[in-house]
């Protein structure tokens, strides 16, 4: 799966748990959550969603690395990176 | 012998609300908690459900149709009779114009789904007119929430609790330790499908302590306290774009914290839709607030009528806090209690975050 591929699917679970979201206005590189309102039950459908589509369950203890759209990217082909080799 | 089945009142301010479509047509059999129609409210579109069981015998009202709180929606006989009418019965009381009539069958369209503005509710030729050329017998979709109609229902709600309600308000800071690390431990072996929030941690310590605190858990109606006879917490969900309702999450205090996380999720999904049952709206004995990740750190909630009691949490803040003689830094959250001097006082208010306080302080046994 491609760094492109990884960031549609989060994109797009991004939008479901907060359909407001204009994709094209969120800066990669900025605090997710100043730029989507998300509330812990919000954070919870969208974990759930990564875990099935993608098969990568992210424990609790890594929510720190999840701050901005470029690290989840990162930590997400980390992660399948890990799972395929 | 027949019951009738009835425009529910789904909240103190109700008045009158529109039937969507039926969930069950003239002889289908129906079952205690089953929903049978589904009204447009305030508060979204509400499935309505019954609490006899029966057979739908015959419909009373056309969807597109708004009445009064209490109004006969449906006949509903014994499972062991025979039907009154065949189903659909000409003596359905579907108003419309003779011209109506004609002009809705040279479009081909259903009169059932018109609005009607004539007498009555009858369908006018003007009606027909201006309706969409949609299909016979299309499905209609759920209306999208309404939010400002929504904010209005809550505003209402608000204003009657401010007037009517002598509040007083109690506040607790409680020591979280012990609850974070349990949820930490058991949500480690969890996939996020299956993982708790502090959320449900705080709602089952408050349906919990409620036990010991009857005096919190009702309504006051008519000049008196009637105590609920069994724990029904309305838990607040915000809905995006600034509307707030809150669903019963029934038996709060029963089921296990997994069942309570479960129910949560389901209808904090179906407030935001807008798919809430009748008995969800209409059922809560008293109201948990938690504010949860974003919030501030304590919210002074407003109880909302007939209840006579609502408990705010607000965000889970880390604070230095004294643990066996030294300074430890440990999560922590403001609990507030806002209650109804007509039934309680701040006395036993005190009591009631203190329960929370020692059930939070044993996370396994919830």
């Amino acid at each position: 799966m491609t760094r492109e591929e990884i960031r549609a699917v989060v994109v797009e679970e991004l939008k479901r748990v907060a359909p407001e979201l204009d994709p094209a206005a969120l800066d990669p590189d900025a605090l997710v959550r100043d730029q989507v309102e998300m509330d812990s039950l919000d954070l919870l459908n969208f974990l759930t969603a990564i875990h099935r589509r993608l098969g990568i369950d992210i424990p609790e203890r890594d929510y720190g690395e999840l701050a901005t759209l470029t690290r989840i990217e990162a930590y997400l082909a980390g992660r399948l990176a890990a799972a395929h080799s | 012998m027949s019951t009738e089945f009835r425009m529910p009142s789904l909240g103190a301010d109700m008045e009158a609300g529109t039937l969507v479509h039926w969930l069950k047509a003239p002889g289908d059999r129906v079952r205690r908690g089953e929903g049978v129609a589904v009204v447009e409210t305030q508060k979204g579109a509400i499935e309505v459900e019954i609490f006899t069981d029966g057979i739908l015998d015959r419909q009373l009202v056309a969807p597109g149709t708004t009445v009064p709180v209490g109004t006969p929606l449906a006949l509903i006989r014994d499972g062991g009779e025979e039907p009154a009418a065949p189903s659909l019965p000409p003596s359905a009381p579907l108003r419309a114009t003779p011209g109506a009539r004609r002009l809705a069958a040279a479009r081909k369209l259903d009169l059932a789904g018109i609005a009607g503005s004539g007498p009555g509710g009858a369908v006018t030729e003007h009606d027909v007119e201006a309706a969409p050329p949609v299909p016979r017998r299309a499905a209609p979709a759920p209306p999208a929430l309404d939010l400002a109609a929504m904010r209005q229902a809550m505003a209402a709600a608000m204003a009657r609790a401010k007037r009517e309600i002598p509040h007083y308000y109690l506040t607790a800071t409680l020591d979280l330790g012990r609850a974070r690390a349990w949820l930490g431990a058991a949500n480690q072996a969890r996939p996020p499908e299956r993982r708790l929030l502090m959320a449900a941690l705080l709602v089952k310590a408050a349906a919990l302590a409620v036990r010991r605190s009857p005096e919190m858990n009702g309504a006051f109606l008519d000049g008196a306290f009637r105590p609920g006879a069994a724990i029904h917490v309305g838990f607040a969900v915000a809905v995006r774009g600034g509307g707030l309702v809150a669903p019963a999450l029934h038996d709060a205090d029963k089921g296990t914290l997994d069942e309570l996380m479960a129910g949560l999720r389901d209808v904090a999904a179906r407030a935001r839709a807008g798919t809430l049952r009748s008995s969800e709206l209409a059922d809560p004995t008293i109201t948990v607030t938690s504010l949860g990740d974003g919030g501030a750190e304590a919210v002074l909630p407003i109880i909302t009528p007939p209840q006579v009691a609502v408990l705010g949490f607000g965000r889970e803040t880390v604070r230095p806090w004294v643990v066996a003689g030294a300074v430890a830094a440990r999560p922590t959250v403001v609990a507030a209690l806002a209650g109804d001097h007509r039934v309680s006082d701040g006395h036993r208010g005190s009591r009631l975050l203190a329960e929370i306080d020692r059930l939070l302080q044993r996370p396994e046994e919830l």
